[in-house]
């Protein structure tokens, strides 16, 4: 309101001081222009172009092995992925494991990120064991999971006396192991963003409503999870567009058997060992508009300011 | 400076030895030291590197695929798992022989893997060892089944209620993989069809599983699943899971590749096996579908290509030479116990001590049907699968049918895979 009616109250002086600055707003934005283009042009080039180039490979039908038989086909690769039973499955396979995972993880990671926060005593040894599982390769921790529930290798049925239990062999044993492994590995990461806006509730407002007689739980849900709200939010768009990505973990403990083959997997294996650059473009393309559109509802819908998240507002 | 000068010239020296990389297929040690056998009678002229492919076939071609679309000329000659040569071939990543050269390679080679290397009527890679199923049995077993497959040629119905009979299993390879590929097709072929028509002909290739053949096939794959004779893995059971029921007490009848016998002479040797279940193995050609029609038994083995992008073609080619000789093939036969391409091989004396059955090998290689000859194998193959999986789920009116329609909306981008 004011910033729209304070142009016309401004006295007639002031006008060549506005000419001025419009001078410097745009010698500044040429200056900002400049920085980031050498980071622009990297960002084309790496982003933008294959970008463009799988769009525009997805509106053929193309084998890599006969470069021959390429031919235009429109936007009929779409058609038959949308309507693909294939895809449609992998889909739900996908958002089981994103849902799940990100879930146990937000409860998980504020639990550990509360006692990080709150560690007298120890911090830096909690925190660095709290970190390890994030700093393994995520192949390397697959293995781990895996040769943990193998019917040759493994110790878990041994351990819960499960017999001869084929953890791979079932879609629901074999995604529970997978979705553990990810929980597993991406949970301190959660904990990490969460300690962050931990850091950023106001000691006052924590002591104001103690003094005022809030309980735990009160103080928890009326004051501190308010407070980080954007955190929060941040923390769940990141994780949520990287569960939704979902591959390494997959590809090596059921390589896509077993009903657990996901989004990321299907393009991987349409593009490369298919070699079918038309058809698997066109899954690679979808798969990106619907994390866009994931980071879309995140941003417009849950309100999340990514700038105010990183402390910059 | 002196010291310099001799410095820079010894390592001039060294490079001027041109290279070759040869992409192999993991084996015991045997391509290698093949390599550093003609490397040392080239006498300088060039030197063979190996570099080790993935596990399975289908993997060591995705990063040969992936390399040579990126025109990768450290790629001078590459194992290759005969399937996928046409695909290679069409796609212009292996540069084709000329008849001269071809000649040389194809002179005393059994009739199956020269078919399986030639494509649009050019020998594109050079067998270097063949491959073939067999039926292996256990003697003890095949007499409570009233069998004598060594005297008389057996049926896949006779070996599966003789399995029942004499309370074990018939051992095959029925996991989701190209294992179980070579199963579908070697049945299909026996029974006197084929998986595809005109296979040449790419994605317009018409698949004939919906046919007599296809119908038998997958008749005999549902009798097997649903019989007392499955192995309770049969669902997963890939060659060496077969191999290991097979010695164990349940273990009657298999179908497997010609390795099995050196492996459990090996598995002997250090102790893992007893000596009895060795004596009581026994051999015989890959089981009839039809009882008086003989036998298709499955193609395997290793084929050697020259890449397209390759620095140094001709010096490739020479090193092909002298890895495919019949000597070189001998030594690799015993060492790996893979069986050669070349006729003669056989012959020879501690070959046949090492390989008591190697004329029954020599006759299954010679009639051995190879798998779909098609640039898209791989979706072909991996189409099939997918329908005919698991084995217990054929139904010999419907899962051809289906096998059928598959193919062909894959081969047209219809469907994803």
């Amino acid at each position: 309101m004011t910033a729209a009616t304070a142009p016309a109250a401004a006295p007639p002086g002031p006008v060549g001081r506005v000419q001025r600055s419009n001078g410097r707003t745009r010698a500044e934005r040429r200056l900002g222009w400049t920085l980031v283009a050498p980071a622009l042009v990297a960002m084309v080039g790496v982003t933008a172009y294959p970008l463009a180039r799988a769009v525009w490979l997805s509106l053929y039908s193309y084998r890599l092995t006969d470069p021959a038989g390429r031919h235009f086909v429109g936007l009929s690769n779409y058609g038959v992925v949308l309507t693909d039973r294939l895809w449609w499955s992998d889909v739900l396979t996908t958002v089981a494991i994103t849902v799940v995972t990100v879930a146990v993880e937000l409860v998980v990671g504020f639990a550990f990120a509360s006692v990080m926060h709150h560690l007298v005593f120890g911090r830096r040894l909690v925190r660095t064991a709290i970190l390890v599982p994030y700093g393994i390769i995520t192949v390397v921790a697959a293995f781990a999971w895996r040769y943990a529930f193998a019917l040759d290798t493994g110790f878990v049925n041994h351990v819960f006396g499960l017999g001869n239990f084929a953890w791979f062999g079932h879609r629901g044993s074999a995604l529970f192991v997978i979705s553990l492994a990810e929980i597993w590995k991406t949970t301190p990461f959660m904990s990490l963003l969460l300690l962050a806006g931990l850091a950023q509730v106001p000691r006052e407002l924590l002591e104001a409503a103690e003094v005022d007689g809030a309980t735990r739980t009160q103080r928890l849900f009326r004051v501190t999870l308010p407070n980080m709200r954007a955190a929060i939010m941040v923390a769940l768009l990141f994780r949520t567009l990287d569960a939704y990505r979902i591959f390494d973990t997959v590809f090596v403990m059921t390589n896509g058997a077993a009903g657990t083959e996901t989004v990321s997997f299907l393009a991987y294996r349409q593009t490369i060992t298919r070699t079918a650059l038309g058809l698997g473009s066109a899954v690679s393309v979808v798969l990106f508009v619907s994390v866009v559109l994931i980071a879309i509802l995140f941003i417009k819908g849950f309100g999340v300011d990514l700038a105010r998240a990183r402390g910059e507002r | 400076m002196s010291g310099l000068l001799v410095a820079c010239g010894g390592g001039g020296a060294r490079t001027a030895t041109p290279v070759l990389g040869w992409y192999i297929n993991p084996d015991n040690g045997g391509q290698a030291e093949l390599a550093a056998a003609c490397s040392a009678a080239a006498g300088g002229r060039y030197r063979i590197t190996v570099s080790t492919l993935p596990n399975d076939a289908s993997a060591q071609r995705e990063q040969l695929v992936r390399r040579l679309a990126a025109r990768d000329r450290s790629i001078a000659i590459m194992s290759l798992d005969p399937p996928f040569v046409a695909e290679f071939a069409e796609a212009r990543f292996l540069r084709p022989f000329t008849a001269d050269e071809a000649g040389g390679f194809t002179a005393g080679v059994l009739t199956g893997p020269v078919e399986g290397a030639t494509w649009h009527g050019s020998l594109v890679a050079a067998p270097f060892y063949a491959n073939s199923q067999l039926l292996w049995y256990r003697k003890s077993a095949a007499v409570r089944a009233g069998l004598d497959p060594a005297r008389s040629p057996v049926t896949w119905d006779q070996i599966i209620a003789g399995a029942e009979q004499a309370g074990t299993t018939t051992e095959v390879q029925g996991n989701r993989y190209e294992g179980y590929m070579v199963l579908i097709s070697a049945l299909v072929a026996s029974a006197g069809g084929a998986v595809l028509d005109r296979p040449e002909a790419g994605r317009d290739a018409r698949p004939t599983l919906d046919s007599p053949a296809g119908h038998r096939a997958a008749d005999v794959i549902a009798r097997l699943a649903h019989s007392r004779a499955a192995d309770p893995g049969l669902a997963t059971a890939d060659e060496e899971a077969a191999r290991a029921a097979f010695q164990s007490p349940r273990g009657g009848f298999m179908t497997n590749w010609a390795y099995v016998y050196g492996a459990e002479s090996e598995a002997v040797a250090s102790g893992a096996l007893d000596r009895a279940v060795l004596a009581d193995i026994g051999w015989a050609r890959w089981p009839r579908v039809d009882p008086d029609r003989p036998s298709r038994p499955p193609l395997g083995g290793i084929d050697i290509g020259v890449g397209a992008f390759s620095s140094h073609p001709d010096l490739a080619v020479d090193a092909v030479r002298c890895l495919t000789t019949a000597d070189s093939q001998r030594r690799y036969m015993l060492k790996s116990k893979n069986p050669a391409a070349r006729a003669a091989v056989y012959d020879d004396p501690e070959v046949r001590r090492v390989f008591p059955m190697a004329d029954l090998i020599r006759e299954s290689i010679g009639d051995a049907a190879p798998r779909a000859k098609t640039p898209y194998y791989t979706d072909v193959s991996t189409a099939v699968v997918r329908t005919f999986h698991p084995p217990a789920s054929v139904r010999p009116n419907r899962t051809p049918a289906a096998a059928d329609r598959l193919v062909t909306g894959v081969l047209h981008d219809k469907v994803l895979l």
